[in-house]
Order: structure tokens, then sequence, then C-alpha cells
């Protein structure tokens, strides 16, 4: 659809969200990302059943113990969409990016220069 | 199994708060299937701990290591090499709480912290959820009760019947725990014994209860 979203959002593509793990979230908070959220698919509509419904209970864990070691919950979301809604994926890319740029750089991270991204 | 889950995380960071090198080590036994200690737990966790000291502009360095079990001195061993190498100042264990004594009783020198609350003697019910059934009393009777144990799963320890407080079949403390005692009576009658309820019996023997203090098995014909 050559829509355009920010470039600062980095896209790792999974089977299914039901792949991601609460370690994969964490890392990513620990190596500096400043936000992180799983795209998965419309709840009851999971290929494999419950993958996006799994993925979502692991995200609000994530959310759970960040607040308990101080960073803010919101830098983790869950979002659900359809792989045809080109324009909802574009759509929160915005938003999240407005959003995690009002929270500001990651407190994890060392280089606190914006604009810069961790690797 | 034994059943125990994480510290909260507050408390944990106070038990580290001034620790700059750790070992912490995870357990592949009863905390690995209540998800609670195993290699992943351990993996959550210090990355949890790397996030937290990162944040006041701290390092923390964490060095990874998952034991068969901690409740053998054989496999407590495993950690004389980590241990001798690198200088930890302090070392967890994720395991119930046997495992940080094991440690400490090895290695006399090194600071031990548990991070779980060993809670019960238990089994699953559904994936995630844990309840308890066993107080380890020492003298099984549950053949008596229809395989239900009225000392862990009464709130009372009643042994002759259910209370004034069993109601719908849940006890009078929490709506949602069953009364054992209603559980016993069906299966009782289920199994056509309930005849057998209403027979005296000789009191319990609590004498091989935790009462009289730390208990000990010895088994001669395995010892070496």
């Amino acid at each position: 659809m050559r829509l355009n979203y920010p470039s600062n959002v980095k896209i790792i593509n999974v089977p299914c969200t039901g792949r991601v793990d609460i370690l994969h979230l964490l890392k990513a908070i620990e190596d500096g990302a400043d936000g992180v959220y799983v795209a998965g698919c419309l709840e009851g509509d999971c290929h494999y059943l419950t993958g996006n419904l799994k993925a979502k209970k692991r995200v609000a864990y994530v959310k759970k113990l960040l607040g308990e070691v101080g960073l803010e919950p919101e830098r983790v979301e869950m979002h659900n969409l359809s792989a045809a809604q080109g324009t909802r994926f574009a759509e929160i890319a915005r938003e999240f990016t407005t959003r995690i740029r009002d929270l500001g750089p990651s407190p994890v991270r060392t280089d606190k220069k914006p604009g810069h991204m961790a690797a | 199994m034994v059943v125990a889950e994480r510290k909260p995380m507050e408390e944990i960071l106070t038990m580290v708060a001034d620790f700059k090198k750790i070992l912490l080590t995870g357990c592949k036994g009863c905390v690995t299937v209540c998800n609670a200690g195993g290699q992943k737990e351990v993996g959550i966790l210090a990355s949890a701990l790397k996030i937290a000291r990162k944040k006041e502009d701290r390092e923390i360095e964490i060095d990874e290591i998952t034991l068969e079990r901690q409740c053998d001195p054989e496999y407590i061993d495993q950690l004389e090499k980590p241990i001798a190498t690198n200088h930890y100042d302090a070392v967890l264990s994720m395991a119930c709480s046997v495992g940080p004594q094991y440690i400490a009783k090895r290695f006399e020198d090194v600071l031990v912290f548990p991070v779980l609350n060993t809670t019960f003697i238990g089994g699953s019910l559904e994936h995630g959820v844990w309840a308890e059934f066993c107080q380890a009393c020492g003298s099984c009777v549950i053949h008596n009760f229809g395989s239900i144990c009225p000392i862990t799963r009464c709130a009372k320890s009643l042994m002759n019947g259910p209370c004034g407080g069993s109601s719908r079949g849940k006890c009078e403390i929490n709506p949602e725990t069953d009364c054992a005692w209603h559980l016993i009576y069906d299966r009782m009658k289920r199994l056509g014994r309930l005849d057998k309820l209403s027979t005296v019996v000789m009191y319990k023997d609590w004498t091989t209860n935790r009462d009289g203090g730390p208990r000990k098995i010895v088994r001669e014909d395995l010892k070496l």
C-alpha cells in the first residue's frame, strides 16, 4: 500500500505472536529499546487458535513486572489487527511512536541522545 | 511437588541492593514444574534485575546456572567451580528453601539468599494453578477418607466430619474452597463405604508430625 510509518519502528516477524516469549520483551527493554509492541491477529482469528491470547497474557505479565522494577508499563503494549489492515498498521506505528516520544527515552539506555536508537 | 512462588520484586531488589556480582541458581525439580524457579524464570529474573539496575545507572553482573536439583549434595558440588573462580557478592537460589540451605551449608563463606517463598506441597489444578494437597503429617490415613486428606483440605483439619460452617459444599472461610468433608462424604457414598465413616478408630498418630522438631528418615539399606 506504500504507506509511510515512522522509521524507528523495527519489525521482527514471527509466525504467530504466540511465539513471543516474556524474555524476548524483557531483553528488548534491557538492551535499550524505548518501547516494544506486539502486533497480533484479531482475537478469535488466530490461525493457531490461542497464540494471540497467550501473547496478550505475556504482555500483561511483562507490564506488571516492569512496573515492579520502576519502568513505565506503557513501554510495552499489545495490539490486535488483521494482516490486511495496512492503514491500521501504519496508524499503530505512528501512535505508539508518539506515545513513547512523550514518555521520553528509556531510563535503561546509557546514551540518552534523542534520535539515536540502540541497535 | 513442592509449590513455590517468586518473592515480590521489591523484596528481591532490597536483597541485592549492595551487590555487584551475583550467581543466580535455578532448579530443574519442583520449581520448574510450578514455573517459579526453572531455567526460564532464572532468565526472566536476571533480565528484570539488570533493567532495574540500569535504570539507576548502575550495573549488576549476573551469572545464571540451573542445577538438576538443589536438594542433593552431589548437585550442589557443581557450584564449586563457578564459586571458586568468580568472586560473587552473593548467591541467589531460585529453588525451594531447601536449596539455599544446602548451598549455604556447602559454601560456608558465601552469602546465600532465597528468591522464592516456598508455599506448600500440592499439585496442579489446571495450567498455571496449583493447590495444597498435603501437610506432610507423616502418618497418611487418607484411605479412611476416600483418598481425600482432611488434615490439608479441611481448614480446621477435622477428622470426624464437617463443622457447622459447611455450606452448599463450600467452606465458611472462603466461598471458593471446597468443604473437604462434603467431598469425603460424597466419595465414600460413591464407593459404598459410608459405614466406614461411622466406625470408631484410634486417634491419629501425631508423633510423626513436625511438632516434635525437624524430622529425619534413615534407610540403612541405602547407606553406603
